[in-house]
């Protein structure tokens, strides 16, 4: 069916609608980062003056870098463990015929569901008591049981499309059920296992509530919540400019998982959803 | 219908198996025992970080126990529980958040529909919309949070600068409208890829058949879409709800809980962490959690959404 020019007109100006409303946000805190600290008080939407003094501000200060740092590091391991785990236990619900499958999916969902405030107090109280309160391991430990609910739904929904005859075929070949895993199936699961990571990472890199309530300094303090203590990377600077430069830095990642992952994200999204 | 028709047949074959349980071969007990092995360690953790944290929070939400004081800490029972509930702030604190829920989510199903709707059927940019409405999804809540917190500060920015330079983070009302509109510009992407995925469920015969027997646009929507999409609907509602409620790192950006725009989760927090008040903060906690149970209970039990993952 062809289409008229008006409706051409209505879908193209409904997608730049979109595009507009997107991305004018994201334009705001770019321009705003690039403002220069004498004109940062004039309300035009781009700069006046273009200055990269901002950042050159934030990348001297360990008020910055070490949290990235931090940010980096933790969201890395604990995306690490958590979608090894995942893909141990999405296995067995995709494949293995045992009792308390339903259970497993059961628990996965009401953590996923938890309110994080009502487990920032116990978990503050624990661990400043087992001695990792503001440490790296106080919120990689968290992070891992927050995205293995993520993993285990995306990857249970990715490992029911695997073709399983391949692994019935290793079997025959005289592999053990673990070998047949780690051989035939896993190599196969590799996709699933990127696009959960991608998750996984987006959650740990977003979090906040856990992030400022278990750390107490800049020794395991995320981005995302030096972010909300950055006093200014010098006493005359001010720091709009400051923070402005910081959220962009931490969103130029997710701009380029975007670009690169974004058949993959759409499909890890969707896939625990629909299929059910 | 076809869903339960299928949940019937499923059913089936599962009570057969546990009939011929006791006679298990040495094949299937192996693969059971795998399949324990290989849950097992992702059950610790979620049960270590989770399960028991919030049963030690039940445990602190009976005590009166200040961290200025710890030495003072004592079993009170539900004295907690009955000053929080008699509180006004906490009753504000609800309404506030229930606000934001309702008034966000429904607005973000009317945009996340529209949304859906255009990347499923636009003739241009498909690709590029797709993409672009990534960025809101996964960008960093904070970092765009304060570039709302910029744009409506008077004398630095453009929002402001449009409406005579007000400030309106400083009254109730309308910093509760920025508040849902920074919920509604981050979410809507994550609803409209539900429901977007939930529209490619309905079968395009359908809509043609309907089409040739005369049936309008509007109505091939309520009449075919909708009902076939219900299943996606409700998924995508309960879970934007569950994570409306829990509303913290705008509220917290954007005006910090001042001038009454409070949610529960930052009146825990600053029961918890400013009062240092671990009793009341860890009764306010259960009573959220408690609140999120309820929300989940009612989408599904009443309204029939099936908890994802739980058919497979």
């Amino acid at each position: 069916m062809a289409a008229t020019t008006r409706q051409k007109s209505g879908w193209i100006t409904a997608n730049v609608v979109t595009i507009l409303l997107v991305l004018i946000p994201v334009v705001w805190i770019f321009s705003l980062s690039f403002k220069d600290p004498s004109s940062i008080t004039d309300p035009t939407f781009f700069p006046t003056k273009w200055t990269w003094a901002n950042y050159k501000g934030i990348f001297n200060s360990s008020e910055f870098t070490r949290p990235l740092l931090n940010s980096i590091g933790i969201g890395l391991i604990a995306t690490f463990i958590s979608v090894v785990l995942a893909s141990l236990a999405a296995y067995a619900v995709a494949r293995l015929a045992f009792p308390g499958k339903r259970a497993l999916i059961g628990l996965s969902l009401l953590i996923a569901m938890f309110p994080l405030i009502s487990l920032a107090t116990p978990l503050f109280n624990i661990e400043r008591q087992l001695g990792i309160f503001n440490t790296w391991l106080g919120l990689i430990i968290p992070y891992i049981a927050f995205g293995l609910p993520l993993g285990i739904y995306t990857l249970s929904a990715f490992f029911r499309e695997i073709p399983w005859e391949l692994e019935k075929a290793a079997k025959m070949d005289g592999a053990t059920p673990f070998q047949a895993f780690v051989r035939v199936i896993a190599p196969l699961a590799a996709p699933g296992m990127v696009t959960t990571a991608i998750l996984v990472f987006l959650f740990c890199w977003n979090e906040f509530l856990l992030a400022i309530t278990l750390t107490s300094t800049i020794a395991a303090r995320t981005a995302p919540a030096a972010l909300a203590f950055f006093t200014g990377s010098s006493q005359f600077a001010v720091p709009t400019g400051s923070i402005s430069a910081a959220a962009v830095v931490i969103t130029i990642p997710i701009i380029i998982f975007v670009l690169l992952f974004q058949r993959r994200i759409v499909a890890g999204l969707t896939s625990g959803a629909v299929k059910g | 219908m076809t869903a339960k028709t299928e949940a019937v047949t499923t059913g089936e074959p599962q009570v057969t198996e546990r009939k011929h349980r006791k006679r298990l071969s040495e094949g299937a007990r192996a693969e059971r025992r795998l399949g324990f092995l290989l849950c097992a360690p992702a059950v610790i953790v979620m049960l270590a970080v989770a399960a028991f944290p919030i049963f030690y929070a039940v445990w602190l939400s009976l005590q009166r126990y200040d961290l200025r004081f710890p030495n003072e800490a004592k079993f009170i029972g539900f004295s907690n529980y009955a000053a929080v509930l008699s509180s006004q702030y906490w009753w504000h604190a609800l309404w506030v958040t229930l606000i934001i829920t309702v008034v966000s989510v429904a607005v973000e199903f009317v945009l996340g529909m529209l949304l859906a709707i255009l990347m499923f059927r636009t003739l241009f940019f498909r690709g590029t919309v797709r993409t672009i409405i990534l960025i809101p999804y996964g960008i960093v809540t904070v970092a765009a949070a304060y570039g709302w917190q910029y744009a409506w500060t008077p004398n630095t920015g453009y929002l402001s600068a449009l409406f005579n330079n007000s400030a309106p983070l400083t009254k109730t009302g309308t910093a509760i409208a920025i508040i849902i509109l920074a919920e509604i510009w981050k979410t809507t992407p994550f609803m409209a890829l539900l429901l977007m995925a939930g529209l490619s469920l309905v079968p395009e015969d359908l809509q043609k058949a309907a089409r040739v027997d005369g049936a309008s646009a509007w109505q091939r929507f309520v009449r075919i879409t909708l009902p076939l999409m219900k299943p996606a609907i409700l998924v995508a509602l309960l879970f934007r709800t569950l994570d409306a409620f829990r509303v913290f790192d705008n509220i917290y950006i954007l005006t910090a809980g001042g001038n009454g725009t409070y949610s529960v989760s930052i009146l825990g927090y600053d029961n918890l962490f400013r009062a240092l008040n671990l009793g009341i903060g860890s009764a306010i906690s259960i009573l959220i959690f408690i609140c999120v149970a309820i929300i989940a209970f009612i989408f599904i039990r009443l309204f029939g959404a099936a908890a994802p993952g739980t058919e497979g």
